[in-house]
């Protein structure tokens, strides 16, 4: 037995060993969603970027940021990066963050942004996304989608399981309130189906299986940039988008606080923020002069931003969940 | 083993079985104690919980039938057919049970969907298209997983009847039916049991299947409320209890299934490769060839479909791609060879010993046990000792060995107690025992079962995620979580390159493994 086991663990030996080899230099570790920190995402370019003014090591953890913050209290790292707007009062209630300190009139958003202890660094909204080959004339608001026949085939995502399927929730929450379950109900039957992630979703709709996609508003950008394709577009409805925005945290049991705080400024930088719109397709924060691609400024723009404060997103949460699940399985 | 034929202390089997046993325990009941600990209690299910469990277990009671039904005609003619390419055939139902679940959710939808092939050609004819999602939907794709398994498992169960039975059978001119009735019923009386129980538990754990084809909430399984009282609510209490519910029910159904299936007594041949006499009328032949076609359509098509959608992409996949392919191989491996090491002595311990069947229970329960459970327990458990993410790859390949346990143990436990009855008594009057025992009596008459569980332990390992959630690496990426990276950037072409790679390099794995256990057989 011992002669079957022991090229196993020497296999694995091998691969964990040269994990953490710190040299010399004082590091800075990152907690953030594992989309962040892979080759596709903004981590690759935050790191390089980073470590060229800073003079140390950034190293980035990754896992789900609130379950890793419940558990272990943030893994050691110095700075969060990657919360959606919609968790701010969880992550808050963590007791971990230390409030940013930072200068908050440089941004841009559309909205207000007064948190002391969350800073945005890129945004957008949701949105319904289609293909204008296929779909030539998509609805033109949140109530022509509802009065749409039902052989128009949308894919969202699970509120449960999802954020962008919970902001979808808090969408229609915020512009119908008690009126939801009578949305849900004469939304059901167009919902193609429910899928666990944006990504399957997304998958669904590239493959043709629905007309619409619960996506955000910048998604088009990156098939106009990355492949060249002008056909998808975002759907913009008059009632309004709900803003979400993503957002960095500083977490008081850093033992590198200096370096957290440079970080933190890092975020709002020219340099970081030029980089957002190709690097995590969204817009950012604070927009410096020809910070945006022109791909990106001829986007179509709702007219409305819906942003609903922590505390309302708190208080309607389980209810829009309850109202979605409860029309959705009668 | 180069020490050959010295006799081991008889304590060693039971101790290597018993040592096996606990490490899946510690895996499964282990870590499940550990977020409870964490939680300080567990909550009590409310009225959505057992709406949850209800369509969990009914969908899962259909797919499993659905997919043993499907599967006894499908083996019963590969058995007693011959013809060019059977060989691969056998070999390629392999394919669909190892894929990725999202790869294998996009190829049944590129035939089945409302864009599919399927679609297209009945509104060729003017036929309304047929919608999938929903029940049916998740059915389809549990049967599509899940056939060709018990298509495998039960044609196991058929080559093991000895040659010799078939020729008597033909000597004493039996009919289709004679045979069915005293040398095919007894054998899938005994398999079949087991299979079903293998298939129900993997559809108790499904969550993205059931959610993505399910077409909405109805299709909530337990697993998902699991995920939702994790990662929405942090609800560790919520999240035990149900996990708790998937093992007890996973228990309880593999006790029921160890006493419904009744070991044949076939008695032992002389190992000739099987020749059949039956099977001739036209009509059976025509079954036959409709049962192998119709499967190969089923099967194969999506398979088809995956590798055409990534065929553009699969030589200009970015490097990052390929390092993770070559990490998840080395992960694979790792994991084949610790499955066995756990899957052999459970096995052999639960054949010889009169309490076997509690080994053999307890290797069914990593079946039922909560990705995210025993992700969030290992970390609560190893957290103090050292970081997590270090030891994201070792704890991968640990969690896919013991997830594949139970696959083993479906296709080892059989084999182990045939060598038992029909060997034993000759081995312990040679006083054959030990290592020489295993070496030059089990292991020889094992190879096929063994060569098929590691084949399928080393394809399930590559196409896992394993317990990421809380262990990713974000230097050490598998392929299947790069390939997920890829589709949450966009890069839907490049992750569809990516996903045939992980097929093609599971199904390779699976192939050599697969035919390393068949070299001796005329298969």
């Amino acid at each position: 037995m011992r002669t079957i086991i022991s090229p196993a663990l020497m296999i694995a030996g091998c691969l964990t060993a040269s994990t953490v080899l710190a040299g010399g230099k004082p590091e800075l570790i990152v907690l953030a969603p594992d989309y962040f920190a892979s080759e596709w995402g903004p981590g690759p370019r935050i790191e390089s970027g980073f470590e060229s003014r800073c003079g140390c090591d950034l190293r980035f953890v990754t896992g789900d940021l609130l379950s890793r913050l419940r558990l272990d209290g943030g893994a050691g790292a110095d700075v969060v990066i990657g919360l959606s707007t919609d968790q701010t009062a969880a992550a808050r209630a963590t007791g971990l963050f230390a409030p940013h300190g930072l200068n908050l009139s440089v941004l841009t958003l559309p909205v207000a942004w007064t948190d002391p202890d969350f800073v945005p660094f890129n945004w957008g909204e949701t949105a319904f996304v289609y293909d204008r080959t296929r779909l030539p004339d998509p609805p033109d608001s949140l109530q022509a989608l509802i009065d749409a026949p039902d052989d128009l085939k949308i894919v969202i995502q699970d509120p449960r399981t999802s954020a962008s399927g919970l902001a979808l929730v808090l969408w229609v929450d915020a512009i119908h309130g008690d009126g939801a379950a009578e949305v849900w109900r004469r939304l059901r039957p167009k919902i193609l189906t429910v899928t666990p992630g944006w990504s399957e979703s997304y998958g669904l709709f590239t493959a043709g299986e629905a007309d619409m996609v619960m996506s955000y508003t910048t998604s088009p950008a990156y098939h106009l940039i990355a492949e060249k394709d002008d056909t998808k577009r975002a759907a913009i409805f008059p009632e309004g988008h709900y803003f979400m925005a993503e957002l960095v945290g500083r977490l008081t049991s850093s033992d590198q606080p200096e370096l957290a705080g440079q970080f933190m400024d890092y975020v709002l930088s020219e340099d970081f923020q030029k980089m957002i719109p190709t690097a995590n397709w969204s817009y950012p924060a604070v927009m410096f002069e020809g910070a945006l691609p022109p791909e990106f400024a001829a986007l179509a723009r709702p007219e409305k931003t819906l942003f609903l404060p922590e505390a309302q997103v708190e208080a309607r949460r389980e209810t829009a969940i309850a109202t979605w699940r409860k029309e959705m399985t009668e | 083993m180069a020490g050959g034929a010295k006799p081991v202390r008889p304590g060693a089997l039971p101790l290597a079985a018993g040592g096996a046993a606990a490490v899946a325990a510690l895996l499964t009941i282990g870590t499940l104690l550990a977020v409870l600990a964490r939680a300080g209690g567990a909550a009590w299910p409310d009225a959505a919980d057992w709406a949850a469990l209800r369509f969990t277990l009914w969908q899962a009671v259909l797919s499993a039938g659905l997919s043993v039904l499907l599967a006894v005609p499908v083996a019963r003619a590969l058995a007693r057919r011959r013809f060019p390419g059977r060989g691969l055939f056998i070999t390629l139902l392999g394919a669909p049970f190892i894929l990725p679940v999202i790869v294998a959710v996009m190829g049944i939808l590129a035939i089945f969907g409302r864009a599919g092939l399927f679609n297209t050609a009945l509104g060729a004819i003017g036929v309304a298209p047929v919608s999938i999602y929903g029940l049916t939907g998740v059915v389809l794709a549990h049967v599509f997983f899940n056939l060709p398994l018990a298509v495998r498992l039960i044609l196991q169960g058929w080559l093991a009847i000895p040659a010799e039975r078939f020729r008597l059978a033909a000597a004493l001119g039996f009919t289709a039916r004679d045979i069915a009735r005293h040398l095919e019923r007894p054998m899938l009386r005994e398999v079949v049991p087991g299979i079903a129980v293998t298939i129900f538990l993997i559809c108790l754990t499904s969550f993205a299947v059931a959610l993505t084809l399910g077409g909405g909430p109805k299709a909530t399984t337990i697993e998902l409320a699991i995920y939702q009282a994790f990662r929405f609510d942090f609800d560790l209490g919520r999240a035990a209890m149900l996990a708790g519910m998937q093992l007890v029910l996973c228990a309880v159904t593999a006790a029921l299934a160890a006493r419904l299936s009744l070991p044949p007594a076939f008695g032992a041949g002389l190992d000739t490769s099987q020749r059949r006499w039956d099977g001739t009328g036209r009509w059976v032949r025509l079954a036959d060839g409709a049962a192998i076609g119709a499967a190969a359509v089923f099967l194969l098509l999506p398979l088809g479909a995956v590798a055409a959608e990534g065929l553009p992409r699969l030589l200009s996949l970015p490097a990052p791609v390929w390092q993770a392919a070559g990490l998840s191989l080395a992960v694979s491996l790792a994991a084949t060879a610790l499955a066995m090491a756990l899957a052999l002595p459970i096995a052999l311990g639960a054949a010889r010993f009169r309490r076997g069947r509690a080994f053999e229970i307890l290797g069914m329960l990593p079946l039922a046990t909560s990705a995210l459970v025993v992700g969030t327990g290992l970390f609560l458990i190893l957290r103090p000792v050292t970081s997590p993410g270090a030891l994201a790859l070792p704890v991968t390949a640990l969690v896919n060995a013991v997830m594949a346990l139970p696959f083993c143990l479906r296709a080892l436990i059989p084999a182990a107690r045939r060598v038992e009855a029909d060997y034993a008594r000759l081995a312990d009057s040679l006083g054959m025992t030990g290592l020489a025992r295993l070496r030059y009596l089990t292991l020889p008459r094992m190879r096929r079962p063994l060569g098929f569980a590691a084949g399928l332990t080393a394809a399930l390992s590559m196409g896992d995620l394993g317990v990421i959630t809380l262990f990713a690496d974000p230097e050490r990426a598998t392929l299947p979580l790069q390939m997920y990276r890829l589709m949450s950037a966009y890069r839907l072409a490049d992750a569809a390159g990516a996903a045939l790679l992980l097929m093609g390099l599971s199904f390779g794995l699976f192939w050599i493994f697969d035919r390393g256990g068949r070299a001796d057989a005329a298969v």
